[in-house]
């Protein structure tokens, strides 16, 4: 996995009700791909909403729809701090 | 047709009756058959044409089909896969009709499914078994647009005659997000039509638009242009080897550069290879600094990001929708899981309760049928096949269909509304801790009524080594078949005593299926770690936005439900009885002058085939507290569950097959070691029980992951772990129960 740059984290770092814009995936390529076909293009928009009762797996809100992924692959996805 | 077919099926089907769709051709350069020629003028035969229905899971589309077809549906298998193939008749206004042809979900075409393998190849021509499709409607969830327009974009660039259809409009301008139709229809350059499903609203239109179709589209996306050069080179000799379109030859040429299945899928079509000239262009399009995995989805997502600017209005002010703001309390993460917990509960209560009316109704109507028969036919062989053997079989069929019929109400609702999605959400982690995945939950969950469609149903799970595992596990789960032995055993045995607001019989049943719920985490964890280690599949699951359940979309579930396990269980079970009868009756023997009627049968069962099997494993069932006659029971039972409770009927020579029965139950009590010791006390009947939660015993679970797995070891297998593990269960149960003094 790539370094974070200052400004950047994982998405599974991110507190509900916080997101940013998506830098890059740094997953397999399967996963990667499947992210993208699902709107993970870099430059997006994506933020946490929730977590489930046990803190795994989280629900995000990408491109105005939600979606639910563990943290083992939100922590693929790199956003922006904003 | 002079060359080798791809798949002899295949073959045999189109000389049997399809030879004048002309969806084959031989092209001069390749001796192969070629399923690619819908720009042929010769494609309008007889045969209404085929025009397949596609959309992103949760986009609406099965309502559509359904709005479509009505009831006018068949259901299928396509060929080699495990996926249904869904057709049904869609009557046109002017007259005539089409063939609609349900595909599965998808989100891409750039699979990662057996069911996006299917969407794929259908839409390319690559099946021996469909014939390409003469025209495509994507469906579209408007309140969705940005991710529903990748597939759309994907489409569009097959070349097809394309139709999308914009389905929750109603939706959209809710959430203050309207989409302009007329600008889409402009951008996209293929007819847009805005409908409401669930309100049939639009529906004319759409159909409309089958008649005439409209002209084939241009690809809309500009890909990065080395991907582009290299995808016309490769159009180019797929064009001239096979006889494909422009437009086809061009998305098959993308398709195999971005995908290996969709290589893999066009060489076994046409017995081509192109890998070499694949990994060339591949190696080629890197050098240019293009990366494959991500090119198209970020060029597509660009151009439909920018659509979506000039096309959606933005709300005035972020509104929270109705979805938001349930999923505060339904996902909340105190309250949702308590509320998911009630809901279950509630689902079982009724399952017991409201089932058991139509049930005993069945049961009602199969005993008249039985008394008719007896009173219309003379004593003899044939009297007592059709009563005991046909009769008794049926009725092991029909009984369960008012608790199949429940569940699946109960499920299409969830589904439908989308709590489904919420209820994997919640469970995955819980899951994950035992190596299964969120979507593991469905298919288990629908196990409780029956571990054939909860098998069939782990066809959505992406990642074969999860979804194995979830097969393996799936029989594990108390499917109604094990509820009539439960009833009996219960009945009979467990006092009706009052535990606080509870029943002691409640919660004995209750424990069942949580032996069998642990029973499953303790594998599927065992598993987990043996056979299928690995880093688990990626979890990502749509949480669709919440819709009241439309009730044509129950019935036609439930519907389906109750057919498949009438068919598909219902013949096994039925052919299964008729054995058992024979096994039972045969060979006969002659009544000794002196003795009683009771003892002329009692007599036949022990000297029947059946009778000297259970002699045979008594030594083995024994030290689980079993006698011969569940031996017997046993046997029978690893056929289907239920047969157990019409065995010991027969064997008791109670007459009837019912689990409620009071006869039977009596005769259970009453039965005596020579030694006068009671063969049944509780600890027995929970041994029983216990066996009966773990032991695979159902031919038709043996069948479908036969059907599956496509191979006979997993279902092998299946049987030997699970029985090997219901005998060391019921050892446990029933030895140490004795040591404690229970029984």
């Amino acid at each position: 996995m790539c370094q974070l740059a200052a400004n950047e984290r994982t998405l599974d770092r991110c507190p509900p009700g916080t997101g940013g814009r998506i830098v890059r995936v740094d997953s397999e390529a399967a996963l990667q791909q499947r992210l993208l076909e699902l709107g993970f293009v870099p430059g997006t928009t994506v933020s946490v909403v929730k977590l489930a009762s046990l803190g795994d797996p989280l629900e995000v809100l990408i491109r105005g729809y939600h979606l639910s992924l563990r943290k083992r692959e939100a922590r693929t996805v790199v956003v922006t701090s904003s | 047709m002079s060359s080798p077919p791809a798949n002899g099926r295949a073959e045999e089907r189109k000389s049997g009756s399809n030879n004048d769709r002309s969806d084959t051709t031989v092209s001069p350069a390749s001796a192969a058959p070629v399923a690619v020629a819908s720009a042929l003028p010769l494609f309008r035969s007889s045969a209404p044409p085929l025009v397949a229905l596609v959309g992103n899971p949760n986009s609406g589309k099965s309502t559509v089909f359904n709005a479509l077809t009505g009831l006018r549906q068949k259901i299928a298998n396509y060929a080699g896969v495990t996926v249904d193939k869904k057709e049904g008749r869609c009557l046109l206004n002017g007259g005539g009709e089409v063939t609609m042809l349900d595909l599965p979900g998808a989100y891409s075409l750039t699979s990662r499914s057996p069911d996006e393998d299917v969407v794929r190849d259908v839409l390319l021509g690559l099946r021996s078994d469909t014939p390409r499709p003469e025209a495509v409607i994507v469906v579209v969830d408007a309140s969705n647009l940005e991710r529903n327009l990748y597939l759309v974009t994907q489409v569009i660039d097959l070349g097809l005659p394309t139709i999308v259809a914009l389905n929750m409009m109603d939706m959209a301008i809710a959430h203050g997000r309207p989409v302009e139709a007329r600008k889409l229809q402009r951008k996209l350059g293929v007819p847009v039509v805005p409908i409401v499903a669930r309100k049939s609203e639009g529906l004319d239109r759409l159909r409309a638009q089958l008649n005439p179709l409209p002209p084939s589209p241009q690809a809309t996306v500009p890909l990065p242009r080395p991907l582009e050069d290299e995808a016309s080179a490769l159009a180019a000799q797929i064009e001239q080897r096979v006889g494909a379109s422009d437009a086809l030859s061009r998305a098959l040429a993308l398709r195999m550069l971005v995908s290996d299945g969709a290589a893999e899928a066009a060489r076994s079509r046409w017995n081509l290879d192109w890998t070499n000239e694949l990994d060339q262009a591949r190696t080629r399009i890197r050098a240019a600094g293009c990366d494959l995995t991500s090119a198209e989805a970020t060029t597509r997502y660009q151009w439909i990001h920018e659509v979506c600017r000039e096309t959606v209005a933005s709300p005035d002010q972020q509104r929270l929708t109705t979805t938001e703001k349930l999923d505060r309390v339904l996902t909340h993460r105190v309250f949702g899981p308590i509320i998911f917990l009630v809901l279950m509960t509630f689902v079982f209560q009724a399952l017991f309760t409201w089932a058991s009316v139509p049930m005993d109704a069945i049961d009602g109507g199969l005993k008249w049928l039985g008394a008719q028969l007896a009173t219309a036919l003379p004593a003899g062989a044939l009297r007592s096949l059709l009563v005991d053997g046909v009769l008794g079989g049926a009725g092991a069929v029909f009984v369960f269909l008012p608790q199949i019929l429940i569940l699946f109400l109960f499920l299409a609702i969830l589904d439908d509304s989308g709590y489904l999605a919420r209820a994997a959400f919640m469970m995955d982690k819980l899951m994950s801790t035992v190596g299964l995945h969120g979507r593991s939950f469905i298919p288990l969950m629908s196990s409780f009524a029956c571990a054939i469609p909860g098998i069939m149903a782990t066809r959505t799970i992406e990642n074969k080594r999860d979804r194995f595992l979830t097969i393996l596990i799936a029989p594990l789960m108390s499917c109604s078949a094990r509820l009539p032995v439960y009833t009996l055993m219960i009945g009979a045995f467990i006092p009706n005593k009052k535990v606080g607001p509870f029943t002691l019989p409640a919660l004995t049943m209750l424990s069942m299926y949580l032996v069998g719920l642990a029973a499953a985490m303790a594998v599927g964890w065992l598993f987990r770690r043996t056979l299928f280690r690995g880093r688990p599949a990626p979890f990502l699951l749509e949480l669709p936005p919440y819709r009241p359940p439309i009730l044509r979309n129950v019935f036609i579930s439930m519907w389906e439900r109750g057919r498949e396990f009438v068919t598909r269980a219902g013949t096994v079970i039925l052919a299964i009885s008729i054995v058992l009868w024979f096994l039972a009756a045969y060979p006969q023997r002659a009544p000794q002058p002196g003795e009683s009627a009771t003892t002329a049968v009692a007599e036949q069962r022990k000297q029947s085939f059946a009778g000297r099997l259970g002699h045979l494993i008594e030594p083995v069932v024994q030290p689980l507290g079993f006698d011969w006659k569940m031996g017997i029971g046993l046997i029978a039972s690893f056929a289907a569950r239920e047969v157990l409770v019409s065995t010991m009927a027969t064997i008791y020579n109670v007459g009837e097959a019912d689990a409620q029965s009071v006869g039977l139950r009596e005769a259970l009590r009453n039965e005596r070691y020579p030694d006068g010791r009671p063969v049944y006390t509780p600890l027995v009947a929970i041994s029983v029980m216990v066996f009966f939660v773990l032991a695979c015993q159902c031919m038709s679970t043996v069948a479908v992951v036969r059907r599956e797995t496509n191979s006979w070891q997993w279902p092998a297998f299946m049987v030997a772990y699970m029985t090997a593990l219901a005998y060391i269960g019921s050892l446990v149960v029933f030895q140490v129960g004795r040591a404690l003094g229970w029984g």
